[in-house]
C-alpha cells in the first residue's frame, strides 16, 4: 500500500511566503503562518527568524483552510475491496482534503448510532471523517431511520444518497424532524420512473448510441418537489450532485424565495459533457449522467453566481472487475478525490469562472458551514488545518499513482494545472 | 479496394465504399445459394463462434449457415449453456474462447455497445449481430442488398421505416446505411416510440402513416414488442394497429410497385396485415435468403478475404 508521510509537529514551524487565502477572514495576501505545537501562533510576516524553527518555503504556493468534501463513498463497512476509510482518507489527504463526509449507503447502511460510531472509530490521522446517516432504514424509503440518535453519535447530515426518497411524505417528515437538530437533509434527486433503465443523458447522442436516456426532468422535478417541502417545513435541504440547467434554476429560485436550500456539484459535471460517453467508455457512467453543453454552461453560471454553494467529488470507488463490463451493466460513479483540485483549478480558476478565493469558499468554507464543522477559517490558537497547493504545477492524471484503492476515473491522461503539495491536519503535516 | 477493418460493429463507422464492397461481395455469394451443393471451401480451417445472449432464430441460424457454407467450423454459445450462467463475465467468456484460437466472434447482446466493448479487448474479429437498441449492421446490409436487388439502386430511393423506432437497432442501422448510400429515409410511428433527436441522423419524422406512405418506394415495417403497452408507451395494441398497421388498404393508396419489408419476427395483424406480409409487394422471405449471402460476405471479408473471390467460389466442396 502506498504511504503518506505524517510529520508530528512539535515546536515552531514557519510556513513562509505563501499566498494565504482565507475567505471567512477576507484574507488573500502573501505572508507567513507560524505554527507552534500544531496550533496557529500567528499569521503575518514572521519577523526575526527563530533559529530553532523549521521553515517551509511556500513561495508560489497557496495556503487555505483545509479543503472539505461533503460527499464521498468510502465503502466501509461492506465493500472494503473497493475502498476503506483508511485508503479513502489517504486519497483525500493526497488530494488536499482535511475532512470528508461519508455517505451512508454501505453494507450495512449507516442507519443507527452504532454504525455511525463504527465509521467514526475507523478515523485515521490522514483526514477527518464525518458520517452521514440514512434518512430511511435500509435506504428502503419505508420508515425513518433514527436520525436524532445518529446526530448525537456524530452524524453531520442525513441522506439516502444513491437513491432518492421517493415517498414525498417521508421526505417532508425527514425535513421537519431534522429541524430539531439543525442538520441538512441531503437529497439525491431522481424520479426513478423517469430515469428507469437509463444509462446516459437523454438526447440525440443516446439515440445514436442506442442507450436509454435519462432526462434532466428526472432530477429537476424532484429538486422542485424537495424545495417545496423545505418551504413547507422550514427544514434545511441540500441538493446533491446537481448535473443540469433546470436544477440550477430550481435552486436559484428557491434561494430567492428564502427557502433554506444549498446545493453542490462535482468536477465531472463542469468538465465533461455526454460526448465523453462515445465509444461506450464505462468510466463515464455516473448517476446523474453527464449532460449536454448547455447544462455545463448553467453549472458554471450557478457556481459563479453562488447558486451552487460547494464542489464535492461524489468519490465512488468501484473495482476494476465490476466496472469493466458492458456500459449499461457497469455500476455508476467515478473516483474524484485526487483529481478534484486540479480539475477545479484548471477549469474554474484558470478560465476565470471563479476567483481563487471563491474556489476556496466552495471547497472549504461553505461545505463546512453547511455541515457546521469548525476549522473553516484560520484562527490564532486553533489547531492548524490547512491545504497547501501549487497553482502552477502541471501534471498528468495517472490513476496508477492514486492512493485510492480503486482506479475508476475517466480523467486518465488529462493534463491539469494545480496540485496539492501538503495538507496539515490537527497541526500534523501530511505529504507524499 | 481492400477490406481493412478488424470488426463489423455498426454501419455508422463504415464508409460508402465499404458498404458497397460488402453488397458487391454478397452478390457473388448469393449465387452459391442456388447451387445444388451450397458449399465453398473459402473459410476452411477457420473457427467462428456465435455468442447469442438473446433469443434469436433467423439471425443465429443465418450466421451459422453462412459460416458452414464457407466451410468454417462453428461453435454456438447461448447464455443458458455458457458459464455466464455461473457468473462469468462476457469478457472472461470471450477471452477463454479466444485462448482456443478462434478467428471470429459473432455476438448478439442485450447491452448497446457490448460488441464494441469486446472488440477493443480481444484480438479476434467481432461481428455485431445486434446490440441492445443500438445497431444490427448485417440486418441493415441485407435490407440494403434486398432493396438494391428489387429496386435497382439505393441512390434516391425513398425508404420509410414504420413502428417502434426507439427500441429498434434495425432502424438505426438502416438509417445510417441508407443515408450513406444516397437514399432518403423517413420514420413513422407513435411519438412515444420515436426517439429524441432522431432528426439529427438525417431522417424525416411522420406520425401519420398514410401521409408517410404516399412518398415511399420501400416500406420497412418494424416489429412491435407487445409489452410496450404495459410499459405505458401505448394505450392499446388495437389503437396501434388502427394507426400504424401496414394494411392492404394503405398499400393501395401508396405508390404502385411499393416494396414491403420486415426484419421479422412479425406480429401479424398488429404491425402488418397477413395479406400484406404474404402479398406480391412483400420481399420478406427474400430478405431471409439474402441474409445468408450478406453474412457470408461479411465473414469472408473479416477473415482476410485472401485471393480472387471469383476463383474461390468456383471451387465446390
Amino acid at each position: 500500500m502506498k504511504e503518506l508521510k505524517i510529520q508530528k509537529t512539535e515546536g515552531r514551524i514557519i510556513i513562509k511566503n505563501g499566498r494565504v487565502i482565507d475567505p471567512a477572514n477576507k484574507r488573500d495576501e502573501v505572508t507567513d503562518i507560524v505554527l507552534n505545537d500544531g496550533k496557529i501562533e500567528s499569521i503575518g510576516k514572521a519577523g526575526d527568524p527563530d533559529p530553532k524553527a523549521q521553515v517551509i518555503d511556500a513561495t508560489g504556493l497557496i495556503i487555505t483552510p483545509g479543503l472539505f468534501d461533503m460527499h464521498v463513498h468510502f465503502r466501509e463497512p461492506g465493500r472494503e475491496d473497493e475502498e476503506t476509510i483508511e485508503t479513502g482518507s489517504r486519497a483525500a489527504a493526497a488530494g488536499g482534503f482535511t475532512g470528508v463526509a461519508c455517505m451512508p449507503n454501505t453494507t450495512p447502511v449507516v442507519e443507527n448510532q452504532g454504525i455511525v460510531q463504527l465509521v467514526k472509530s475507523r478515523q485515521t490521522a490522514y483526514c477527518g471523517i464525518y458520517p452521514v446517516g440514512a434518512v430511511t432504514k435500509g435506504l428502503e424509503c419505508q420508515e425513518l431511520a433514527e436520525m436524532g440518535d445518529m446526530f448525537h453519535a456524530g452524524a453531520v447530515a442525513v441522506s439516502d444518497d444513491g437513491k432518492p426518497v421517493t415517498n414525498s411524505n417521508l421526505m417532508r417528515r425527514a425535513l421537519d424532524y431534522c429541524r430539531m437538530f439543525d442538520i441538512p437533509v441531503i437529497s439525491h434527486c431522481e424520479d426513478t420512473f423517469l430515469s428507469a433503465d437509463g444509462a446516459m443523458n437523454e438526447g440525440a447522442l443516446a439515440t445514436r448510441l442506442g442507450l436509454r436516456g435519462i432526462p434532466n426532468a428526472a432530477e429537476s422535478s424532484m429538486a422542485y418537489r424537495d424545495a417545496q417541502l423545505a418551504a413547507l417545513t422550514g427544514g434545511r435541504l441540500h441538493i446533491a450532485h446537481v448535473s443540469c440547467a433546470e436544477t440550477v434554476d430550481v435552486v436559484r429560485q428557491a434561494k430567492r424565495r428564502g427557502i433554506k436550500i444549498t446545493a453542490e456539484t462535482c468536477p465531472h459535471y463542469f468538465t465533461l459533457t455526454e460526448e465523453a460517453v462515445k465509444g461506450y467508455n464505462e468510466m463515464t457512467r455516473v448517476n446523474p449522467p453527464l449532460r449536454g453543453k448547455a447544462d455545463v454552461q448553467a453549472i458554471l453560471e450557478g457556481l459563479k453566481d453562488g447558486t451552487i454553494d460547494c464542489i464535492v467529488t461524489d468519490h465512488a470507488p468501484h473495482s476494476h472487475e465490476e466496472k469493466e463490463v458492458e456500459f449499461d451493466q457497469a455500476p455508476t460513479g467515478m473516483i474524484g478525490l485526487e483529481t478534484s483540485l486540479g480539475l477545479c483549478w484548471t477549469n474554474l480558476v484558470e478560465t476565470g469562472v471563479l476567483t481563487p478565493s471563491q474556489l476556496v469558499e466552495k471547497m472549504s468554507l461553505n461545505p463546512r458551514g453547511i455541515l457546521k464543522i469548525g476549522n473553516n477559517k484560520l484562527e490564532i490558537g486553533k489547531p492548524a488545518d490547512l491545504t497547501i497547493f501549487d497553482p502552477k504545477a502541471k501534471w498528468t492524471v495517472e490513476p496508477e499513482e492514486f492512493f485510492s484503492k480503486s482506479r475508476n476515473t475517466p480523467f486518465k491522461g488529462f493534463n491539469l494545472t494545480g496540485k496539492t503539495v501538503m495538507t496539515v491536519l490537527e497541526g500534523n503535516i501530511i505529504r507524499s | 479496394m481492400k477490406w481493412t477493418k478488424k470488426d463489423l460493429l455498426d454501419l455508422e463507422s463504415l464508409n460508402r465504399e465499404e458498404i458497397s464492397m460488402v453488397l458487391d461481395t454478397a452478390r457473388s455469394f448469393r449465387e452459391i445459394l442456388d447451387r445444388p451443393v451450397k458449399k465453398v471451401p473459402i473459410l476452411r480451417g477457420k473457427t467462428v463462434v456465435n455468442m447469442f445472449f438473446e433469443p434469436s432464430t433467423r439471425t443465429s441460424a443465418s450466421f451459422d449457415m453462412a459460416a458452414k457454407r464457407l466451410m468454417a467450423d462453428t461453435v454456438n454459445i447461448s447464455p443458458k449453456t455458457s458459464a455466464v450462467q455461473k457468473g462469468e463475465t462476457l469478457l472472461d467468456t470471450a477471452r477463454n474462447l479466444e485462448a482456443m484460437k478462434i478467428d471470429l466472434v459473432v455476438i448478439r447482446h442485450m447491452s448497446s455497445g457490448a460488441p464494441h466493448f469486446l472488440a477493443s479487448r480481444i484480438k479476434s474479429g467481432v461481428i455485431n449481430a445486434g446490440d441492445g437498441q443500438h445497431a444490427h449492421p448485417t440486418q441493415g446490409l441485407l435490407d440494403m442488398f434486398t432493396m438494391r436487388e428489387k429496386r435497382g439502386q439505393l441512390e434516391g430511393l425513398n425508404v420509410l421505416i414504420v413502428g417502434d423506432v426507439t427500441h429498434s437497432r434495425v432502424a438505426r442501422s438502416n438509417i445510417h446505411g441508407l443515408i450513406k448510400m444516397g437514399a432518403r429515409v423517413s420514420v413513422c410511428g407513435p411519438s412515444t416510440l420515436i426517439p429524441m433527436g432522431i432528426q439529427d441522423l438525417g431522417v424525416k419524422v411522420y406520425y401519420d402513416l398514410d401521409k408517410a406512405m404516399a412518398e415511399a418506394d420501400v416500406v420497412n415495417v418494424l416489429r412491435l414488442q407487445l409489452e410496450r403497452q404495459k410499459k405505458g408507451l401505448l394505450p392499446s395494441l388495437r389503437e396501434y394497429s388502427q394507426l400504424f398497421c401496414v394494411t392492404e388498404d394503405r398499400l393501395k393508396k401508396a405508390k404502385p410497385g411499393i416494396t414491403v419489408m420486415h426484419p421479422g419476427p412479425m406480429n401479424r395483424g398488429v404491425e402488418i396485415e397477413p395479406a400484406v406480409a404474404d402479398g406480391a409487394s412483400s420481399v420478406i422471405l427474400d430478405q431471409v435468403t439474402n441474409g445468408v449471402a450478406v453474412r457470408m460476405a461479411v465473414l469472408y471479408l473479416l477473415s482476410g478475404g485472401e485471393g480472387s473471390l471469383s476463383e474461390a467460389i468456383k471451387k465446390e466442396a
